[in-house]
């Protein structure tokens, strides 16, 4: 049987692990040289690799993925370097190129574990020099041993704030505030779901509480108000608190990010149906408890399918893995799936009040002024985009998001609707007055990822 | 924007050219970090007159850190290691 896996990162590699464990050598293929995912991303060599300052208290986790991906490479047909843009899901071909050469991949079944990015809400400013997602001030640390800027300042919500904040600091950058858009009260209110986190949660208050000694600025349920700044870049960022007084922090650069979302492009172009998961606020790709799609030869896996984070990917990728097997017909030890299952359903209760604790501020982005540059792509406005969203309204049926993208080019340019789209579908259903599932979700195109023309046209 | 570098910061160097200007940067420096740790500031124009642009989610997926690698064509700066010698122009 050939089986192919999408990605390295902490779900891709337990999912190879537990293939090669039965025998199999499947096709392993990722975009970064290294693996590692984003979360266990390597520097490149030449730079200090020492676990435990990139990756803190995550340090024997990240080691141990790393320590078995580097032992499995040997043992599978490992492609590094290499894009899958496209996915056939009739033919079961995957179509990849590394350093400008095609190939095509076929598989039985494919393991998809392509990983997640930030959520943004754009905010005026958000485009200038000096302005990133969280995960890139993160990845600026961990791989390049660089901070952002000189005086950061961190803005949105959910855990990753916290984080990058704390290793900021600890790493020696200016942290000159955290701006946690959601207020106290809601995380305090889903403290009796959190504790099921345990381990997590208590390094959550932590990184919290580091921050508070430090005597870092922190302010909690606060409406950003702008980036401020010129051609060279980012001079403050101005916000209002809950109190509706107006505040400003003097910075040279903001990491910004509310949550992340799934990196589910190749599922779609493969067919699968997604569902908008209303706790998350994404649009995740539809699989049941062990990876599989009503798609055949489709498996899911990893923050592709649905945010879970890091210790839920490893899990979920081994589990994508035992179904593969066990639909090839293999013998399993029930035990091993049932004790995995068992194990996913308690981290899916913490998950879920994860998810209560940092909501995903919508009302931001429905609030986005006319003027507010919404797509960087495109030079797209929220106001034009809501204009033309009337306008078409009037004449027609309610636009949904692909008619939004045919009539505004909204997520038709380069990063094809991963950065704004999940803005736009809230300014839309705002401007029309109904859901963000009624809106839908913009589909993906192949390639997932911009690639030179003349490799694209290769046969 | 400029890139400070906190850890690691005494690799072998090497130049590279921006426009013409020399620019000097480290081994194991992505193009984007070699580029804004030195004095470039930002890496391209927005095609739409709304100023200029340095990249934003630095693991390819925003696409907003586009240059031109002579000999190469247009990469991600943020997904592609600096190399002594290359010559780059902006996006
Ligand atoms: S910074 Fe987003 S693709 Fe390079």
């Amino acid at each position: 049987m050939k089986v192919a896996v999408v990605g390295a990162g902490p779900a891709g590699v337990r999912a190879v692990e537990r293939l090669v464990a039965a025998g199999l050598s499947p096709v392993w293929i990722d975009e970064a040289s290294d693996g590692g995912g984003r979360i266990y991303q390597r520097p490149p060599p030449g730079l200090a690799r020492d676990a435990r300052s990139l990756y803190g208290f995550e340090a024997k986790r990240a080691t141990a993925l790393h320590d078995t991906l580097d032992a499995l490479k040997p043992r599978c047909d490992w492609r590094p370097d290499t894009l899958v843009w496209h996915i056939r899901p009739g033919a079961r071909q995957l179509q990849t190129l590394c350093g400008g050469r095609q190939d095509a991949v076929t598989y039985d079944a494919a393991i998809l574990c392509t990983g997640a990015m930030d959520r943004v809400i754009p905010l005026p400013g958000w485009t200038r020099p000096g302005v990133t997602t969280m995960g890139a001030a993160q990845i600026a640390l961990k791989t390049q041993g660089c901070a952002i800027g000189h005086r950061v300042v961190f803005l949105g919500t959910g855990p990753l704030l916290w984080l990058v904040a704390y290793q900021y600091a600890k790493a020696g950058a200016d942290v000159a505030g955290v701006l946690d858009t959601t207020p106290f009260i809601t995380k305090a209110r889903a403290t009796p779901g959190l504790l099921l986190g345990g381990a997590t949660f208590a390094k959550g208050l932590y990184y919290i509480a580091w921050l508070r000694r430090r005597g870092i600025r922190i302010a909690e349920g606060v409406t950003p108000l702008a980036i401020e700044g010129g051609d060279d870049g980012v001079t403050a960022v101005t916000w209002r608190d809950a109190a509706g007084r107006d505040h400003r922090i003097d910075c040279d650069a903001v990491g910004m990010g509310w949550g992340l979302k799934p990196e589910a492009q190749l599922a779609d172009l493969a067919a699968v149906p997604f569902r908008h998961d209303a706790l998350q606020a994404n649009w995740v790709p539809v699989r049941d408890g062990a990876g599989r799609t009503p798609v055949a030869g489709i498996y899911l896996a990893g923050d592709g399918a649905g945010i879970g984070g890091a210790e839920v990917a490893e899990m979920t990728g081994a589990r994508a893995a035992l179904a593969v097997l066990e639909d090839a017909g293999h013998r399993l030890d029930p035990i091993e799936t049932v004790a995995l299952d068992r194990r996913l359903a308690s981290q899916a209760r913490f998950r879920a009040a994860l998810e209560r604790a940092f909501p995903f501020p919508a009302h931001l982005a429905r609030a986005m002024a006319d003027d507010t540059l919404l797509c960087r792509c495109e030079g797209l406005r929220a106001g034009e985009l809501r204009a033309a969203a009337r306008a078409e309204a009037a004449t027609g049926p309610a636009p949904e998001m692909n008619r939004a993208k045919a009539f505004t080019r909204v997520g038709m340019g380069r990063c094809q609707g991963r950065v704004c789209g999940a803005a736009a579908a809230e300014i839309l259903a705002a401007e029309l007055n109904c859901t963000v599932p009624q809106i839908g979700r913009l589909r993906g195109q192949p390639p997932v990822k911009p690639i030179p023309i003349s490799a694209e046209a290769a046969p | 924007m400029k890139l400070v570098r906190l850890r690691d910061a005494a690799r072998p160097r090497i130049t590279l050219r921006l426009d013409g200007v020399p620019i000097e940067a480290q081994r194991g420096d992505t193009l984007l970090t070699a580029l804004l740790a030195a004095d470039a500031g930002y890496l391209r124009d927005s095609e739409f007159g709304d100023g200029p642009r340095a990249g934003f989610c630095l693991m390819g997926a925003c696409q907003d850190c586009w240059v031109v690698v002579e000999g190469r064509g247009r990469l991600r700066a943020c997904a592609t290691l600096a190399e002594d010698g290359m010559e780059i122009r902006r996006g």
